[in-house]
């Protein structure tokens, strides 16, 4: 009973990563993709959301969108996993749902 | 395409749906009919009549589903039925009973 | 064998009506998100799939009354939420959080209601008020989220 939830904005563009994490529940997972993996950087006025669900949800960055826009793995929040598009796949079909934010 | 009454010319789309619903008159109405090569009658009116007043109300024309749930309704199930209805309007209520009502074509349905 | 050749063949069962919940999450008429989710979800109707709406975030803008988009001169289609119930939509899950972030209590939002076929063609409002956590856990029990 878990749901996949995607975002793919930058948290200082708009809400869809902070309202994703208030409506996610215990054992679901966080994957950033495209503009969304500025929201894994360490560091940031964002930053604070994602470290005070790591223990109940699993966070995973699209590396594809990382490298594309020069960033490393050493510049991101601690504890997130990074994942290919096969990995994508993977999560998709091992939650019940998943729910793309926009 | 557009449909000239009494020397005014009125917009319509290339499919013969007004371009202005605001524009519709009764008149307007009966010359689309005859370019559908339907004629008026009083059963064909009280469903455009329907189609209006249910746009004016919810912005939206209905689906045939909602069309014939709410004549059945207002009108009995004798005309709340899609046989009534595509023998008033053999090319599909919405198709044709929309466009002599001056509404836009409907969304993904007949 | 001989036991397989005489049971009929398993009738293809008829797929259960899946949940769909769409997400509503901006603001009417500042982008097309909100138009263009109505009219999916009017389309969409036509699929006998069990439907419910979400207003979260700025979406519950979307649900207030007195709308008048004439000096703007572009469609005012808050009146066709109340169409909803004709279609069969008849759960319009708003947020409470997000309705309290914006200044704003259910009496700021219009009337949605829908007839119950099953008691009587009673009018019963569509609109439901969650808490945050309510609204969490629903979606969890949805097949399909479009988020809009």
């Amino acid at each position: 009973m878990t749901m996949l939830h995607t975002i793919n904005k930058s948290p200082f563009e708009n809400n869809a990563l902070s309202s994703a994490l208030k409506h996610a529940q215990k054992g679901d997972a966080i994957l950033l993709i495209e503009d969304g993996v500025y929201g894994a950087l360490k560091g940031t006025t964002a930053s604070g959301d994602i470290w005070a669900r790591r223990v109940d949800l699993r966070f995973y960055v699209l590396s594809a969108d990382l490298s594309a826009r020069g960033l490393a793995k050493g510049q991101l929040i601690e504890g997130l996993n990074l994942i290919d598009y096969a990995g994508f796949v993977d999560l998709v079909t091992t939650h019940k749902s998943s729910q793309a934010w926009l | 395409m557009g449909y000239m009454l009494n020397g005014t010319e009125f917009e319509a789309d290339e499919e013969g749906y007004l371009t202005d619903l605001t524009v519709w008159n009764p008149d307007l109405a009966l010359l689309i009919a005859e370019s559908e090569n339907l004629e008026m009658n009083d059963e064909r009116w009280e469903v455009v009549n329907f189609l209006r007043s249910y746009y004016d109300e919810y912005q939206v024309a209905p689906a045939i589903r909602v069309l014939t749930k709410a004549l059945t309704k207002t009108m009995g199930p004798e005309k709340g039925n899609n046989e009534y209805l595509y023998e008033l309007f053999p090319y599909g209520p919405a198709k044709q009973a929309c466009k002599i009502a001056g509404l836009p074509k409907p969304t993904g349905c007949v | 064998m001989a036991d397989a050749a005489k049971t009929p063949p398993a009738k293809p069962a008829k797929a259960a009506p899946k949940k769909f919940m769409y997400v509503n999450r901006r603001a009417p008429y500042g982008t097309i998100y909100a138009l263009e989710s109505l009219e999916v979800v009017l389309i969409g109707a036509a699929f006998d799939q069990e439907v419910a709406l979400a207003f979260i975030d700025d979406g519950v803008f979307q649900l207030t009354k007195g709308q008048d988009t004439k000096p703007l001169g572009v469609k005012n289609f808050s009146p066709t939420f109340r169409a909803l119930g004709d279609y069969g939509v008849t759960k319009l899950y708003v947020e409470k959080e997000s309705l309290q972030e914006r200044g704003l209590t259910i009496a700021d939002l219009q009337a949605v209601t829908y007839e119950d076929e099953n008691d009587g063609f009673k009018e019963k409002p569509s609109i439901q008020v969650l808490t945050r956590a309510e609204m969490g856990a629903i979606m969890q029990k949805q097949d399909v989220l479009l988020n809009f």
